[in-house]
């Protein structure tokens, strides 16, 4: 073999032919996932944003996000097709009684609007999501500031990461048998804020027990040197300035009590609901009846009911709403979140 | 719980300052035959020291030897460390032992402040910094506060530097600065004793100059207990020195002694910088 000109002469080799290779592999996946998602919100903002906003003034589909939804009737009448809502086609039953007689189809849910699910959705996030930040930075807290390190707390860190790898369905179960059966609270808001709340739990300890863990052992006992008990200073001098931190973990827990169909299946979310929670006798007992809810409006109206020309309309409409709603409270708790962080800077 | 004596001379009962408050006899702090392990590791034996009231106590040795362990005895700030105990001997403090247990660790860090090496401002503003202990202490009184906090930014040689910016936050102060605003913040909740662990550590000559200076003034109303690796700022600012090898003590005499005529051959060929 000659010797080579100089020590820097390229040579081949198998670890170096495998560099573009990976190169390529791992760009293609990059871009693979962009096309997917850019793929799909498409779809969803295209087809659902045909439902949602129109070209006429006020150029928002107002009725599809204010009112309950209703079946839609199809009939003929007078040579033309008519598609009339329920309160609709019973008016116009009423001023032409005729009407009566000509057949229609009907097709539930495909008429009206989401109003209930929407009003459900967030009943669902705000309460369990309160719920879940009270119990998770109560549990982080003792954890982190509270318990010595022991076999004890070690088990309460393990069943907390195995909480957190538990199927959401399986979730919904538990809240089925404890809340719905056990405790007798029905297929109610109540079942469903603790079950939600349940599913994110893990995540919240997690992220709070960050968040703490991330606040500088120097203000814990600065403040404790002069004086002040351990809550003092944990209410004082760590919990102000780990907030931010631990909002910032939990808005990913919105998204997902937003979203998550299966816990709500049994225990929070009716197919259709005439009342809105509020619209109850005493005030107690919205809490105990059950709410419509984006996601699982988005089940009921894909698979639940015969699928045709009109249904679409309300599949990719609450889909729309559906994001579009997860995206707001997301924003609404940036926008806290940074407040927070700017005044208890650090 | 048993209520440490009300000092003489205490702020709080406003007597002129300087009186001595305890006979010269008997020492403010009495630490008696202690001996301190971290879990099984000990880290202080057979200590007997006696700390004199409004006198300036530097405690040095070289790095390892227990003097920041002793300080935290003496504010109990070792109770959060796990496993961190006393195993022999006691502390007392106005003939009161620290570590019996109807006594209040709260009631003691507020007679007891403590200055840590890294300055620890907390992240609010100036005025809030200074407030801290006397907001825990329930005092709301707007008007008070102010003269509270005016009072110890001057008794820490601060306010003239910072009365235009009460409301800005501590954290923009220099490190010089922000070890000032520590000690003001001790002395705003009118300790009678305040420990200081290698306070000048992380500052400039010039910035330490100041709390040097800072210490010679706060002498007067203050027993001051001061860690530092410093020889030339605890033959400078102490009026008694305590010298520490492996746990031990070695040697505690009063400063000048220490420095010119040290009675241990350890403590002379520690301060004449052959070791440590
Ligand atoms: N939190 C702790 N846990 C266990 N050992 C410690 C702890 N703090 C200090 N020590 C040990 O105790 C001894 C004395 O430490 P320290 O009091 O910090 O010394 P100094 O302040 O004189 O440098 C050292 O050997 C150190 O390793
Ligand atoms: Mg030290």
């Amino acid at each position: 073999m000659p010797a080579p000109a100089h020590p820097f002469v390229s040579r081949s080799g198998g670890a170096r032919r495998l560099e573009p290779v990976v190169f390529g592999i791992s760009r293609a996946a990059a871009y693979l996932i962009l096309v997917c998602g850019a793929a799909v919100f498409l779809d969803i903002v295209v087809k659902g944003g045909a439902t949602v906003f129109q070209t006429r003034a006020p150029f928002v589909n107002v009725a599809f996000l204010s009112e309950a939804p209703e079946s839609l009737y199809v009939f003929e009448w007078e040579g033309r097709q008519m598609r009339l809502g329920d309160r609709e086609y019973r008016a116009f039953k009423q001023a032409h009684p005729a009407a009566a007689a000509v057949p229609a189809e009907s097709y539930v849910y495909s008429s009206g609007g989401i109003f209930p699910c929407i009003v459900g959705t967030l009943l669902l996030v705000v309460g369990s999501m309160s719920i879940a930040l009270f119990l998770g930075v109560c549990a982080a807290i003792y954890l982190n500031e509270y318990a010595r390190d022991g076999r004890f707390i070690r088990c309460v860190r393990l069943a907390i990461i195995n909480l957190a790898g538990v199927p959401s369905i399986v979730f919904g179960l538990f809240g089925f048998g404890m809340f719905v059966i056990f405790f007798g609270w029905n297929v109610s808001l109540l079942a469903g804020w603790f079950t939600l709340a349940f599913m994110v739990l893990p995540v919240v300890i997690t992220a709070s027990e960050e968040a703490l863990k991330a606040v500088p052992i120097g203000f814990r006992v600065g403040s404790l040197a002069l004086g002040a008990t351990k809550w003092q200073t944990i209410w004082r001098n760590v919990l102000p300035y780990a907030l931010p931190g631990i909002l910032t973990s939990s808005i990913l827990g919105i998204a997902r009590v937003a979203g998550e169909t299966a816990p709500i299946m049994f225990t929070a979310a009716y197919v259709v609901r005439d009342q809105l929670p509020w619209q109850v006798e005493r005030a107690m007992d919205g809490l105990f009846e059950g709410v419509m809810a984006l996601p699982y409006h988005i089940y009921v109206v894909s698979s639940k009911i015969p699928q045709n020309e009109f249904t679409e309309r309300v599949q990719y409409g609450t889909a729309f709403v559906f994001l579009a709603l997860v995206a707001l409270i997301a924003t609404t708790s940036i926008v806290l979140r940074n407040r927070l962080r700017a005044r208890y800077k650090w | 719980m048993v209520n440490l004596p009300v000092r003489l001379g205490s702020p709080a009962v406003a007597a002129p300052a300087g009186v001595p408050p305890v006979a010269p006899s008997r020492p403010l702090v009495e630490i008696e035959d202690l001996d301190f392990s971290y879990g099984v590791t000990p880290a202080l034996k057979d200590i007997t020291l006696g700390i004199e009231p409004r006198k300036v106590t530097a405690l040095i040795g070289p790095s390892g030897c227990g003097k920041s362990t002793l300080l935290r005895c003496l504010n109990r700030m070792n109770d959060l460390i796990e496993g961190a105990r006393i195993t022999a001997g006691s502390i007392r403090i106005h003939g009161v032992d620290i570590n019996q247990r109807d006594v209040d660790v709260i009631e003691l860090r507020k007679r007891v402040g403590m200055v840590f090496q890294k300055s620890n401002p907390f992240p609010k503003s100036i005025r809030e910094n200074i407030a801290y202990g006397l907001r825990l202490q329930g005092l709301r009184d707007r008007a008070r506060l102010d003269e509270i906090v005016e009072r110890s930014l001057r008794g820490a040689a601060l306010w003239e530097e910072v009365k235009d910016r009460l409301g800005e936050s501590a954290l923009g102060l220099s490190g010089g600065q922000q070890q000032r605003l520590c000690i003001a913040r001790t002395i705003a909740v009118e300790p009678e004793i305040i420990l200081m662990d290698e306070p000048c550590s992380a500052l400039d000559p010039v910035a330490t100059a100041k709390i040097e200076e800072l210490i010679q003034e706060l002498r007067a109303r203050y027993s001051i207990v001061i860690v530092t690796h410093n020889m030339q700022q605890a033959a400078r600012c102490s009026d008694q020195t305590a010298f520490f090898y492996l746990g031990r003590l070695v040697e505690h005499a009063p400063t000048r002694d220490i420095f010119t005529n040290p009675a241990n051959p350890q403590t002379e060929a520690y301060v004449s910088g052959r070791f440590g």
